[in-house]
């Protein structure tokens, strides 16, 4: 029988949390490389909420977002996303094209293909973390990015695991280089069928 | 004093005359909402999947179409709305990604669209317009007072259906 969030207890939820600590934990570092600056991270905080409570999640549901989307293939199929506040992805193309922090403006098809690459980079680091974890092969496949409100994109996540349940899992992640603060959330959405490789895999099941 | 009522995800809500009911950033999932102009009773429902028969866990029935039209129409039956007399609009169920492999997930919004529709037309409720599809997230309210739709995105303007 496929598992689902509501059906983990409390040692098989603290394991995937600790997955979302390491990946994101990965995810900093190469963010640090690519920034080629110096990045702190929070200890990310993984949070299971009920859907009413999600779209609010990021500031609202209204507020714009950057929403970054790479599925999932080999022993362990699925999607993972990484959302970012609209302001919050200024701030790190900003970073990445050594202007000014605060300018903020819509995004040029390069900004774009450039947010793609930190969303693909990010996600794939956080991937390899939860492969060399639990020898599951995992491959993502190339980023699709989408900019709308938090509601909107975050429904995308939240319907799969609607399949399975009430509630969502998620990591959320602060990086901040210098004062500057960037805040992103990770959703990673196995298809329902697989909860139960990953849990499997990690020595947590039943 | 017009009585606002937030309706969240996988959630759905219904009221008399004066109202205005809303659920913001609809993306995928589809926004139903019913009006019965003779008794002015409104309802809206935010839907996530199509149909409670395929999910496993089908205990929260606002979230699926077929499951929520029905009880949103029970609901309004019990604030006086006459069946014979609601009426119905659709927004959402857009595309947020593009892969190119359409797959069963990115293809839920068009899914959500085709089994309100289905669910309606058992119940034998009247689509009278709908703002469905497209790749962006909408805001939709509904005014008691008129039936009127309002419909807000980004980028894509503001309209009433």
């Amino acid at each position: 029988m496929a598992t689902g969030i509501d059906d983990l207890n409390n040692l098989q939820l603290d394991v995937l949390k600790e997955i979302g600590n390491i990946g994101a934990g990965n995810a900093a570092t190469a963010l640090a490389k690519l920034l080629n600056r110096k990045v702190d991270m929070e200890v990310p905080r993984a949070k299971i909420l009920e859907f009413k409570d999600v779209s609010d999640t990021l500031g609202g549901a209204e507020l714009p977002v950057v929403g970054i989307l790479l599925k999932v293939s080999g022993d362990l199929t699925g999607n993972i996303m990484f959302i970012l506040q609209h302001k919050a992805a200024c701030m790190l193309v900003n970073m990445l094209m050594c202007r000014p922090l605060d300018e903020i403006h819509e995004f040029t098809e390069m900004e774009i293909s450039a947010l793609k690459e930190i969303g693909n980079i990010l996600a794939g680091s956080y991937l390899s973390a939860l492969s060399a974890m639990t020898n599951l092969k995992i491959m993502p496949s190339v980023p699709d990015l989408a900019i709308d409100m938090a509601g909107a994109i975050l429904s995308v996540p939240a319907i799969e695991f609607g399949k399975v349940g009430d509630t969502v899992l998620y990591i959320e992640t602060e990086f901040s280089e210098g004062s500057d603060k960037v805040v992103g959330d990770f959703f990673l959405v196995p298809d329902y069928d697989t909860y139960d490789v990953l849990l499997k895999a990690l020595g947590v099941v039943g | 004093m017009v009585n606002l009522i937030k309706v969240g995800m996988a959630d759905l809500q219904s009221s008399r005359h004066p109202c205005i009911i809303t659920t913001l950033g609809l993306g995928s999932c589809v926004g139903i909402a019913l009006y019965d102009p003779s008794r002015k009773v409104a309802g809206l429902a935010h839907i996530m999947l199509p149909s409670s028969q395929q999910a496993r866990n089908n205990s929260n029935i606002a979230k699926f179409a077929d499951t929520a039209i029905v009880k949103l129409v029970d609901d309004m039956i019990s604030l006086g709305a006459v069946r014979s007399k609601i009426v119905a609009k659709l927004a959402g169920g857009a595309q947020m990604f593009s892969f190119n492999d359409a797959s069963e997930m990115l293809r839920i919004g068009a899914r959500n669209v085709s089994a309100s529709k289905e669910a309606l037309n058992m119940l034998g409720i009247p689509i009278i317009s709908e703002d469905t599809g497209g790749n962006y997230g909408r805001t939709v309210e509904i005014h008691s007072e008129t039936g009127k739709l309002m419909i807000k995105t980004i980028g894509h303007g503001l309209k009433e259906i």
